[in-house]
């Protein structure tokens, strides 16, 4: 293990990445990642990695594509308008079961949206990510120290399953600082796999990287193949951190930078005798189902605070089988809930209000 | 029995779909030869495009990669980058490369990447049924043409090779056909050297093959090969547009 | 001490961010655990520029400073917006050089520093950030001298270590002042 340093989000997921052995980057710039690329761009020429500013987002995850099709550790970063128009890429490469990473630092939206903090990519993350039948694992780091162990997980996980893996981060958690310390750096593996598109060496048939299929029964049954992974991921995967939940009246679900919030205000809140406790998932998908569920009986009711119109609210009320009311505090458009306000509905929760 | 012709080791052994007439086949065969005679199929990665050639890594017999519409240019670039020891060819219809394809084609270019271009230039969308493509003719009629084409309403055709042959980063951009046995040896010379120049790692390189669509133009193929000596070759005349030889490494 | 919240406030280019992180990386150095936020975006571009600096003896919920216990305004659009946010008992650091205004609450404890001008009769100019930074440090002394010139030696790029003894210079001013 390293010394500690400080670093911010952005820069840590890119020292994360090299660190896990990635040395392939294709990005555009968009605030507030930037300096994932910026970094990128002074760090890869000098170990041998490839940082390539693509052209759009458009062609930055199709590079991704081109890369890891090949076989190495490949990434790409953008910020929300950015994840929209790389959904046609995600879809390929979720379809051609091809592992990569996908680093979305969210910001408000819709449209153009604003460039401070937002959660409101959510529901695109984990549910539409791309057109057609497919999910990536989607991680939610609340720490620049989690941001970093999680990167690494994530180019794991996409290996082991041959998906497509995001790490969900938000304007805040990227341009903040917190000390960090980074992992003893993994040598990048750039060996063939056998799966991959890197040249036969007239040593075997050749192998096709492709999601066409015409011939319904097969992309069928493709795709239940498919969902027979996800299953696995769904039984295995699921993470989440319980925080004072064992005698808690009221549950908060939050994840990110409104985990955070959350945690102050529980704080807060315990000082005053009210029995608050949260479940942060760190998997959205798979949503961590298992470690909300527990507390279905024993919590009187559920709130989740997000920084989004309550994007997450349904993926609770079906965890929990709707058995406790499910209620919904968050900010949208690049505001950040404060302590204060979370405190309060806390209280007001405590009171019996809905 | 002597063996008097043989189809390429590059080539693998499945039909091609492709209709009568259509002059893939051709282009598809002068590639695998071409890869042949350099020795390089085993370290040879292919990018199919969207188009009626998609299928095409179902025939050529080195790695494959199947990209979205139009971005092959960019899904090259990121396995040429992550491998540059590999050759690495992107195989392109006009739809692809000169319509939703542009920004990728232009970048790609302009990079310099160290890629070889195949570009089909049928003046049609042949996979579709026949719409519009950014290729086709002034007055030209297809299914969203029906009056022809207006420039004045759907815009002017796209000289792919005389536009590509400004960037810097282009080493060879060369237009050609295969309307006869003299113009197909020509072709397969001009594939060969973007190869080579590939080898040597010379830069962007796009060979235009000018080629029929005798389903969608609604003629015979003879016919089709006339239609495309009358009409296509006086528009996008054949030629070499940029080559830098043995200028730069 | 077990929570300090510490906003920095002023103009771009006035050194308020790289304050909060020589006070940041000092909390590092002490043990303590911290996190640093900037407000990012065109504010940083010669608008109002603002940080928010934790230290603590706990793991940080909201790295977001809403109410601070210590305030430093560089001008006097940030104190208009922040000064009713400082929590009850807590400190505001103003430079007087730059803002002329008195604050008119009488719950909380208000430093006027003329950092500017003790920074510019020192002849580095541009330097009251420090100034102010070594205020701070004597007034919560939420970590050692040592590792306070520590967190400044982390917090200079190599490229600038010659900048390294004016900053110390204008540290220790603060300190005296």
């Amino acid at each position: 293990m390293g010394e500690k340093v400080l670093m911010k989000g952005n820069e840590a997921i890119a020292e994360a990445a090299i660190a896990a052995g990635c040395r392939h980057f294709f990005g555009y710039p968009i605030t507030p990642q930037t300096e994932v690329a910026a970094y990128m761009s002074k760090r890869m020429p000098k170990i041998g990695g490839v940082y390539l500013q693509g052209e759009s987002e458009v062609a930055s995850i199709n590079m991704v594509l081109g890369a890891a099709a090949s076989g190495v550790r490949a990434m790409t970063s953008t910020s929300s308008p950015g994840i929209s128009l790389m959904s046609e890429g995600i879809s390929y490469i979720a379809g051609s079961d091809v592992p990569c990473l996908i680093v979305n630092v969210q910001r408000g939206g819709p449209g153009l949206g604003g460039i401070q903090p937002s959660q409101s990519d959510y529901n695109q993350a984990t549910k539409a990510s791309g057109h057609g039948d497919f999910h990536m694992i989607v991680f939610a780091p609340s720490t620049v120290q989690e941001t970093v162990d999680l990167i690494s997980d994530a180019f794991d996980l996409g290996d082991k399953y041959r998906v497509p893996t995001m790490v969900l981060s938000d304007g805040m958690l990227g341009q903040m600082m917190e000390p960090v310390v980074l992992p003893e750096p993994k040598d990048p593996n750039n060996d063939c796999k056998e799966w991959a598109a890197c040249g036969h060496k007239d040593k075997r048939k050749h192998n096709v990287i492709n999601s066409l299929n015409t011939d319904p029964p097969t992309l069928e049954r493709l795709n239940f193949e498919r969902f027979e992974r996800y299953a696995k991921i769904i039984e295995n995967e699921q993470r989440a951190e319980e925080y004072l939940c064992d005698d808690a009246d009221i549950i908060i679900v939050a994840f990110g930078a409104s985990s955070r919030v959350s945690r102050s205000a529980i704080d807060k809140a315990r000082k005053e005798g009210i029995k608050v406790g949260m479940v942060r998932p760190i998997t959205l998908w798979p949503f961590p189902e298992k470690f909300i569920k527990k507390y279905a009986d024993s919590a009187k009711r559920f709130l989740t605070v997000e920084m989004n119109m309550g994007q997450m609210v349904n993926d609770v009320k079906l965890a929990i089988e709707c058995k406790k009311p499910v209620s919904f505090y968050g900010r949208t458009g690049g505001m950040i809930p404060t302590t204060k306000e979370v405190y309060e509905q806390i209280v007001k929760l405590n009171g019996g209000e809905q | 029995m002597k063996v008097m012709g043989e189809k390429p080791k590059a080539l693998t052994d499945a039909p091609f779909h492709y209709c009568p007439g259509c002059t893939h086949g051709i282009v598809h065969r002068l590639v695998a030869e071409v890869i042949d005679e350099l020795g390089i199929e085993g370290k040879t990665v292919g990018v199919a495009s969207v188009g009626c050639s998609v299928y095409s890594y179902n025939y050529f017999a080195c790695d494959m990669v199947q990209a979205p519409h139009g971005r092959a240019p960019a899904v090259a670039t990121g396995v040429k980058r992550a491998r540059p020891d590999n050759v690495v060819f992107t195989y392109q219809g006009d739809g692809d490369l000169a319509a939703i394809g542009a920004g990728e084609t232009v970048h790609a270019a302009a990079r310099g990447e160290n890629i070889v271009a195949i570009f089909i230039n049928n003046a049609i969308y042949g996979m579709t049924g026949g719409q519009m493509a950014p290729t086709t003719l002034p007055g030209q009629v297809t299914q969203t043409t029906p009056y022809g084409r207006d420039v004045k309403v759907a815009g002017n055709p796209i000289r792919v090779c005389e536009m590509l042959s400004s960037l810097d980063g282009v080493a060879l951009a060369q237009r050609v056909t295969v309307d006869c046995v003299k113009n197909v040896k020509a072709a397969k010379k001009a594939i060969k050297k973007a190869f080579e120049y590939q080898l040597a790692g010379k830069g962007y390189c796009i060979i235009e093959v000018v080629s029929t669509c005798p389903t969608n133009w609604g003629m015979a193929p003879t016919d089709a090969l006339q239609w495309l000596r009358d009409n296509m070759l006086p528009y996008y005349p054949l030629g070499v547009y940029k080559d830098i030889g043995e200028a730069k490494e | 001490m077990t929570d300090l919240n510490i906003l920095f406030a002023g103009f771009g280019g006035q050194g308020v961010l790289f304050s909060g992180k020589v006070i940041a990386y000092a909390g590092m150095m002490e043990g303590k655990e911290i996190s640093w936020l900037p407000s990012y975006g065109p504010e940083m571009r010669g608008g109002t520029a603002n940080c928010s600096v934790c230290i603590s003896d706990n793991k940080i919920g909201s790295p977001l400073v809403t109410n601070p216990d210590i305030l430093v305004a560089m001008n006097l659009p940030s104190l208009d917006k922040f000064v009713n946010e400082v929590v009850p008992g807590g400190t505001i650091i103003l430079d007087s050089t730059l803002i002329e205004k008195k604050v008119e609450r009488d719950d909380v404890n208000v430093i006027y520093l003329p950092a500017s001008k003790l920074a510019e009769d020192a002849g580095v100019k541009g330097a009251a950030n420090m100034v102010i930074v070594g205020r701070l440090w004597r007034e919560t002394k939420f970590c050692s001298e040592e590792n306070l010139d520590k967190g400044l030696l982390k917090s200079i790029p190599p490229k600038k270590i010659d900048l390294l003894d004016k900053n110390r210079k204008m540290i220790k001013t603060g300190i005296e002042s």
